[in-house]
């Protein structure tokens, strides 16, 4: 497929500050806007680069995912709040470092069981942050948990 | 869905500027010609215009100097201030760096000669195109007038036809008598 131009920045950013917004709310509740900032910051740095405005949605949502997930672990490095839903729906053992355990999946699965159960996201809103369809979301998620729990059966 | 606030919106504006990550940073400034849509580069005031709707002139500036350009007041402020004191008659020279990277070779030497034609003067396009280096070339200065990145800054409003006519204006020619009347260079 012929690769779509990149928009100016401006248009860019018009298009999508009030769905990242919204994105960043639901993930983040209170403290949504500094993590807003950042996720336009990045993405600022990072425009330059950039060779195909196809998925810039798709991008700049997952952009604000890894910014919610940094500033959940800052907010509290050591008992993320996603490893108590996980527990309950996977009886996986509750695990003091998930955040970790989870650095070792691949990108997309990470993101989409992060988002899962960690944000609580229906499977069309994770489906819409990382740029695919809502079954790839699904099997994302689930694979992703599959290689959690036979990693955690080997340790 | 919850919108993003006002107060968030100019408070992420500032900062991308603040981070020096912007290719032009661009607001539109109310003057007695109407709204002026002014750009300013990392290395300077890169537009004014007349037409001050942004959306073409935004694709324009992405085209000419990079795809980062957004909507930030405060590196325009410099030059609102310094356009709003010329409105009000309290200066008579800008103290402004222009970047006129865009522009090449002879149009570039005219563009910088034009730059030191002073307040409430005139000159012709055929002494122009002399103090550039071309005599016979008053027809391609006044192509380049007529294409001048930065008006009223780079005074291309002080140049006029050798019978004194005021021959054209990219503006429109009641700006620039506007402007000439403004510096007292015309009487009526």
């Amino acid at each position: 497929m012929e690769p779509v131009r990149i928009p100016p920045f401006e248009t860019f950013y018009e298009e999508h500050k009030d769905p990242v917004f919204a994105h960043l709310r639901r993930l983040l509740g209170q403290g949504a806007e500094d993590a807003f900032q950042e996720t336009f910051l990045r993405a600022l740095r990072a425009y330059p680069e950039l060779r195909n405005g196809r998925h810039l949605r798709a991008w700049v949502f997952t952009i604000a995912t890894r910014v919610a997930i940094d500033e959940t672990r800052r907010r509290r490095p050591m008992a993320s709040p996603w490893l108590h839903e996980l527990a309950v729906e996977d009886g996986l053992p509750p695990h003091a470092e998930l955040g970790h355990l989870t650095d070792n999946l691949p990108p997309k699965e990470r993101a989409a069981v992060v988002l899962r159960y960690g944000f609580d996201l229906p499977y069309d809103e994770i489906a819409a942050a990382l740029g695919s369809s809502e079954d790839a979301a699904r099997q994302a998620t689930s694979s992703g948990v599959r290689r959690l729990r036979e990693r955690s059966k080997r340790s | 869905m919850t919108n993003v606030s006002a107060e968030l919106d100019s408070r992420f504006r500032a900062a991308a500027a603040e981070e020096g990550l912007l290719d032009v940073a661009y607001d539109v400034v109310d003057s007695p010609l109407g709204e002026l849509f002014v750009g300013i580069s990392d290395r300077g005031l890169c537009v004014i215009s007349y037409e001050a709707d942004p959306d073409a002139q935004v694709e324009r500036l992405a085209r000419g100097f990079g795809s980062r350009v957004l909507r930030s007041t405060r590196p325009v402020d410099p030059a609102r201030r310094q356009l709003d004191e010329y409105f009000e008659g309290k200066r008579k020279r800008f103290d402004l760096d222009v970047d006129l990277r865009l522009a090449r070779d002879f149009g570039r030497t005219v563009l910088e000669e034009l730059g030191r034609v002073p307040f409430g003067e005139v000159t012709t396009y055929g002494e122009l195109a002399a103090r550039a280096g071309k005599p016979r070339a008053a027809r391609a200065v006044g192509t380049i007038m007529n294409r001048n990145p930065v008006p009223i800054v780079l005074p291309c409003h002080r140049v006029v036809g050798a019978n004194g006519s005021l021959v054209g204006y990219a503006g429109g020619l009641e700006r620039k008598h506007q402007l000439l009347r403004l510096e007292g260079a015309l009487l009526a």
